[in-house]
């Protein structure tokens, strides 16, 4: 019971970073209805990003007040990678849109392996470790004579609860503002909202910067909860949230935020219970078993018909 | 009317291709301020084509568009919109997974939020059945309310100029009758100048005060409604066995 309930955190935990990444490639594929391949990177750039600016802001300009770093760091990280995702729609996307579908797939593509290899020769091939910045936590059940004890670190509290907020949040703009409202609007019928006045392209820009944003928030916390990054965990956890989008049901804001969640927990419950090396052909079986028997996904709207 | 000097919007030469294919082959038209324009035409004939290429999507090839004395031939679409021109579409186009409200929120996207409560009880005036349906989604409503719809997400933009394309089309008579009374209401109360594209060329030319007839990409006849239902050409190619 305790090492279920301790699996179930850790699980939570992991699912928070894949679905604030499974957010970005659900919200790009909904408004042009293509798979972002190079958004795993924007995750790794982002934690590369705040790892450069962690160690800049401690041991350059000395500071130690961590909450305040790690704002800082956040929104560097996030004001990089968002112009990321700008500079790529703008550059690899928008100028073949309009031409068949699988060019922009190829330009994505293209896109992840230049992040890659940039990143793989100015900072090495080797991980980049960061020592723990924030440690301890609370015990929810003591360990007996045979069972562990349950621990609820500082860190996880953090990562579900930053998740929650910024999820929330989320959800209400594209509900409820303008914005939203245009970004469903271009999902639905492009042509029809630039007819109401919406600037197309402009919206579309933006969507890539949200879900860089996002992107970003869930790279740092990687790089706090694991301490360690490299130049491949764009690809994995990519390939994870990916996966996590299309369990939820791709194109579904809801969908990606418990896809998210549920590839987490299995990934966890698999390493806990079966064994750790195959935890990501789990993830991967996840997608082939979805692509197949439910390809609209959990949450997924099947094409409402238009009359 | 059409003695005026400046038209609302003129159409000079206007040549649309989709690739190779020529649809428009140098339309001219004009719609004067406070007028009801039609145009009627076959399937196919390019009066869709001529409505979108007004709104720059397509863009035409050869020709010029000016609209309120601007030249709006090369302008992206949603410039030239938010200069006051608003378009129900044909297949009406209605957002289907936002709601009624949400639609009629996104046609009063360009405008000023302090009119919206005001707009909004003025299309629910006109068309009473939206207000019933007001948080239904847009994909579930019937053919006639989609588009009431579409004509009232035109009109929450405060338009000067309403393209309306074929509003008629496969609605009943009672719903049809509805619609051309309203459009009716709105040129003789608020003045709207309207642009109409129809098959139903016996109701348009009723409603208008003047038409054109286009075949195959050209505009081969314009008149008075009147002097166009008149015409044995008229009759003969969109009246005769279609009468309503
Ligand atoms: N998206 C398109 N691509 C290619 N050809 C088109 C397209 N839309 C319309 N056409 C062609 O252009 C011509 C005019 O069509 P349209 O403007 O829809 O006519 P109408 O509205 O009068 O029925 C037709 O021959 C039609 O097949
Ligand atoms: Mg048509």
């Amino acid at each position: 019971m305790e090492y279920f309930v301790q699996q179930l955190i850790n699980g939570l935990t992991l699912g928070s970073i894949y679905g604030l990444i499974a957010i970005g490639y659900t919200m790009v594929y909904g408004i042009i209805g293509m798979i972002n391949f190079a958004h795993g990177d924007v995750f790794m750039i982002g934690a590369f990003i705040a790892l450069a600016m962690f160690l800049i802001l401690t041991t350059v300009f000395g500071f130690v007040f961590l909450p305040v770093v790690l704002l800082i760091v956040l929104i560097v990280a996030m004001i990089f990678t968002s112009a990321w995702g700008w500079t790529v729609e703008r550059l690899a996307y928008r100028p073949l849109r309009g031409s068949f579908r699988l060019a922009p797939l190829i330009t994505a593509i293209g896109m992840s392996i230049v992040l890659q290899n940039f990143v793989q020769i100015t900072q090495g091939a080797r991980v980049k470790p960061l020592p723990p910045q924030i440690q301890g936590g609370i015990t929810l059940m003591e360990g007996g004579a045979n069972s562990i004890s349950v621990q609820l670190s500082y860190m996880q509290i953090i990562i579900i609860l930053t998740t929650i907020v910024l999820m929330a949040g989320f959800t209400l703009l594209i509900t409820r503002t303008s914005l939203g409202r245009a970004q469903r609007a271009c999902e639905q019928d492009r042509k029809m909202a630039a007819l109401l006045g919406i600037n197309v392209d402009r919206t579309i820009s933006l969507t890539f910067v949200m879900g860089a944003a996002l992107a970003a928030v869930a790279g740092l916390m990687f790089l706090l909860l694991y301490g360690v990054i490299d130049f491949y965990i764009g690809f994995l956890a990519g390939v994870k949230a990916f996966t996590a989008a299309v369990l939820g049901g791709i194109g579904s804001l809801p969908g990606a935020m418990l896809g998210g969640l549920l590839i987490g927990l299995i990934e966890v419950f698999w390493s806990g219970y079966f064994s750790v090396e195959y935890k990501d052909v789990a993830a991967f079986s996840i997608l082939a078993i979805v692509l197949i028997f439910l390809p609209s996904g959990l949450l997924g709207q099947p094409e409402v018909e238009k009359v | 009317m059409s003695e005026q000097k400046n038209p609302l919007l003129s159409v000079r030469g206007v040549e649309t291709y989709y690739g190779n294919i020529v649809a428009l082959r140098g339309v001219d038209m004009d719609v004067h301020r406070g007028e009801i324009v039609t145009m009627i035409g076959a399937n196919g004939a390019g009066k869709s084509t001529l409505m979108m290429t007004i709104c720059g999507d397509p863009r035409a090839r050869n020709g010029q568009i000016v609209y309120d004395g601007v030249d709006i031939t090369q302008m992206p679409t949603h410039e030239i919109v938010s200069l006051g021109i608003a378009q129900s579409p044909e297949g009406r186009r209605i957002f289907p997974r936002m709601t009624v409200m949400e639609n009629l929120q996104m046609g009063a996207a360009l405008v000023d939020p302090e009119f919206f409560d005001e707009d909004l009880a003025k299309v629910f005036k006109l068309f009473p059945r939206l207000k019933e349906r007001i948080s239904q989604r847009g994909g579930t409503l019937s053919g006639g309310e989609q588009q009431m719809l579409a004509i009232a997400r035109a009109l929450m933009s405060r338009p000067k100029l309403l393209l309306l394309d074929e509003p008629s089309l496969g609605l009943a008579p009672l719903i049809v009758k509805q619609i051309f009374d309203a459009i009716r209401e709105l040129n003789e109360k608020e003045g709207l100048t309207v642009f109409l594209v129809e098959q139903n060329a016996f109701h348009a030319l009723k409603l208008a005060h003047r038409g054109y007839v286009m075949v195959n990409g050209n505009v081969t006849m314009s008149g008075t409604g009147a002097e166009l239902l008149k015409k044995e050409e008229v009759r003969a190619a969109y009246l005769e066995g279609g009468r309503h």
